[in-house]
């Protein structure tokens, strides 16, 4: 007999949205949050963020490959999943998905190809046999090098990315929308949730690729850029204020108004969820980052290199932490509140075989970062042909804006 | 709930022995197996071999029909026979209920709300830990809503509503995300965990347009459900829609219920 506290309505048993449901914000969060890395560079020109800019599409491109994975293996008819894109119900947020993710799918993917054409190109020429032939694929017949074709891939890539950036917030805002557009359920139902949802998929993004840049240029014992890891840690503490910030302000917001569902939500926060949102969420994941991260944006130049790149993996770390259990928080808690508004459902614990278990949201976890691998050994990421701890200087196709950075392109890239 | 034991329970009807419900719903249960035998395409045989035509005659028109719920909350007895009745009318999966009844118990010193399995077996007495002043019943199910929100967040359109009012679900092609379940403030939905599609009440669709009354409101003894046509004056329904004080579950959500309430306490929502 499940444990319910006080009455919950008799169908109010199950967890109908389970682990895999918490786990396709989280994934769709590194989508947007790397993309918004890439971003930085691509559109606003951060130069800092040039040597993580390829490895923040490619993270983008893999973690969007997976995302879809979590809702079929939900859904109890995924056979008909398809049904979403050929017949959607226009009036659903839910058959949104289908246009926002195929559409978003599409400009990641051309961006992607725009960055690094010069790589096909010099594979496709380079090699033999099959691999000739798969590279001559990918490079879809054009072999144009000229400072011009360049140029033309550059413009292509940042215009492809400032569509891509309002894309990939709509991807993401997107999910916050089907639960903040519930307003059967006071705990998701707030405007605010988009915007939460977003925050904290920058706040996600950005903590993925300050531990992957580490651990990639470790791996590749390439210099780590120290610029570049302050950067990251400058962003990464400004969208984790916002986000605890208004994480925060949604909660305050109800037990100031002493909402009809506050009674029930302040019940809800102090038992089922004391543990996945006092200590981790807020504290754990939220308050020691703010403090490690502030140590670091306000007195880097006080601060050993190794120091600082220690304190922003360990920020990261409790980040991706604190972003799971917001995930989980939202997903798992608004389905513990009975909408009778008078009791809580048991305790959530997911199974750990089977498709929805722990092992299988594991391996969702784990697939992406073996498709980065699989990226990096068709187009690599970093160049091949680069000296250590010059990753940004030979970044070519992207290197720094106008023909002339083609033309410089140019003579870098052996014909 | 850890109640010290202090005042006996509010009286509750002895669970499920009622032999007349029981009578009357065998009695409707052979003419659903009727409904079902026409249902699987079987509609020339079953006529021929009725004896009697189904009491709505075949042609069935929704647009003659805006069908509508009255639930008189003073005349429960929390029998659970609506409940027993609409399980084995609609074969509702273990653990579930299409339609269900809460017992409310309430005094100046607190209050108590259950249902036990639904109400499908009754209500067993409970202590309460403070001293009732009122008790009653009040049965609940889908409210069919004319803005209902389960058919607008169906991404597929499984979810609909038909013209005489009736919200449902198509089975073939619900593709089983949940969404509706989670979007029903009132918690009348659920995954069947066989099918794996989303279910609830659909007033014995099947049934109303035979002619024939949910399974529900057939077996309630003391006349507490109350179904019927909106489009025509001498029903029921719409004599105590139109004329007594009613109200609806959460009103404030504007999801338009199409099942209303006789003497409905602020306790319940």
């Amino acid at each position: 007999m499940p444990e319910i506290t006080g009455y919950a309505f008799p169908n109010d048993i199950h967890i109908h949205w389970s682990l895999m449901i918490v786990m396709y914000p989280y994934i769709t969060g590194f989508v947007a949050g790397a993309f918004i890395v890439s971003a930085l560079f691509h559109v606003f020109g951060r130069e800092e963020f040039r040597p993580v800019a390829r490895l923040a599409m490619a993270t983008s491109l893999c973690f969007m490959a997976v995302a879809t994975l979590p809702l079929n293996l939900h859904l109890g008819h995924p056979e008909r999943s398809w049904l979403v894109m050929v017949t959607p119900n226009l009036s659903s947020a839910m058959a949104g998905f289908g246009m926002l993710y195929s559409g978003y799918l599409l400009i990641l993917v051309l961006e992607v190809w725009f960055v690094w054409r010069q790589e096909i190109i010099k594979y496709a020429r380079q090699s033999r046999g099959l691999k000739r032939t798969f590279y001559a694929a990918l490079a879809l017949g054009t072999y144009d090098q000229s400072p011009e074709a360049v140029a033309v891939d550059h413009r292509a890539a940042t215009l492809l990315a400032a569509i891509g950036l309002p894309g990939a917030c709509m991807l993401h805002g997107y999910v916050g929308f089907i639960f903040g557009g519930i307003k059967a359920n006071p705990w998701w139902s707030t405007p605010l949730m988009p915007v939460i949802f977003l925050l904290s998929a920058a706040v996600s993004g950005i903590a993925l690729l300050s531990i992957l840049y580490q651990v990639v240029a470790k791996l590749n014992r390439r210099v780590i850029e120290g610029r570049t890891v302050a950067a990251l840690a400058r962003w990464l503490w400004f969208f984790l204020i916002l986000t605890i910030t208004l994480e925060l302000l949604e909660i305050i917001m109800l037990a100031y108004e002493k909402s009809e569902a506050w009674h029930i939500i302040s019940q809800l926060l102090t038992t089922r969820l004391e543990f996945s949102f006092i200590t981790i969420q807020m504290v754990v994941g939220g308050l020691i980052p703010l403090i490690l991260l502030g140590v670091v944006v306000l007195m880097d130049k006080y601060l050993h290199e190794r120091i600082r790149n220690t304190l922003c993996i360990a920020s990261s770390i409790l980040l991706l932490i604190q972003v799971f259990s917001m995930r989980w928080n939202i997903v798992i808690g608004g389905q513990l509140l009975s909408k009778s508004f008078r009791g809580l459902r048991s305790p959530y614990s997911p199974e750990v075989f089977g498709r929805e278990g722990v092992l299988m949201a594991i391996v969702l976890v784990i697939l992406p970062f073996v498709l980065l691998w699989l990226f990096n050994r068709v187009l690599p990421i970093f160049g091949d042909d680069l000296p250590a701890g010059g990753a940004h200087h030979g970044d070519p196709p992207r290197a720094a804006a106008g023909a002339a950075a083609g033309a410089a392109v140019a003579e870098v890239e052996p014909a | 709930m850890d109640h010290a034991p202090c005042t006996p329970a509010p009286t509750a009807p002895p669970p499920p022995c009622d032999a007349p419900a029981d009578a009357e719903r065998r009695g409707f249960l052979k003419i659903t197996g009727g409904a079902v035998a026409l249902l699987a395409g079987l509609d020339a045989a079953a006529n021929t071999e009725t004896h009697a035509p189904p009491p709505g005659g075949d042609a069935y028109n929704w647009e003659e029909h805006r069908w509508a719920y009255v639930i008189d909350t003073s005349k429960c007895i929390g029998c659970g026979s609506c409940v027993r009745a609409c399980k084995a009318e609609n074969e509702v999966p273990e653990g579930f209920v299409r339609t269900w009844v809460e017992r409310y118990i309430s005094g100046p010193g607190g209050s108590y709300v259950d249902s036990p399995k639904g109400g499908l077996e009754g209500f067993p007495p409970v202590p309460t830990a403070f001293t009732p002043t009122k008790a009653f019943f009040v049965p609940k199910m889908c409210n069919h809503c004319k803005e209902t929100p389960c058919v607008q967040v169906c991404p597929v359109g499984a979810s609909y509503r038909t013209k005489d009012g009736v919200v449902m679900v198509d089975g073939k092609s619900c593709i089983g995300c949940g969404y509706c379940v989670q979007a029903c403030p009132y918690g009348s939905r659920y995954l069947n965990p066989v099918t794996h599609t989303a279910e609830k009440c659909t007033w014995c669709y099947h049934r109303i347009t035979k002619g024939l009354k949910p399974a529900c409101v057939e077996v309630c003894p003391t006349s507490t459900r109350i179904f019927g046509n909106m489009l025509r004056e001498d029903e029921p329904v719409r004599q105590i829609i139109d004329h007594e004080r009613v109200s609806i579950m959460q009103g404030h959500l504007l999801t338009e219920p199409q099942c209303f309430y006789l003497h409905l306490d602020m306790e319940v929502r």
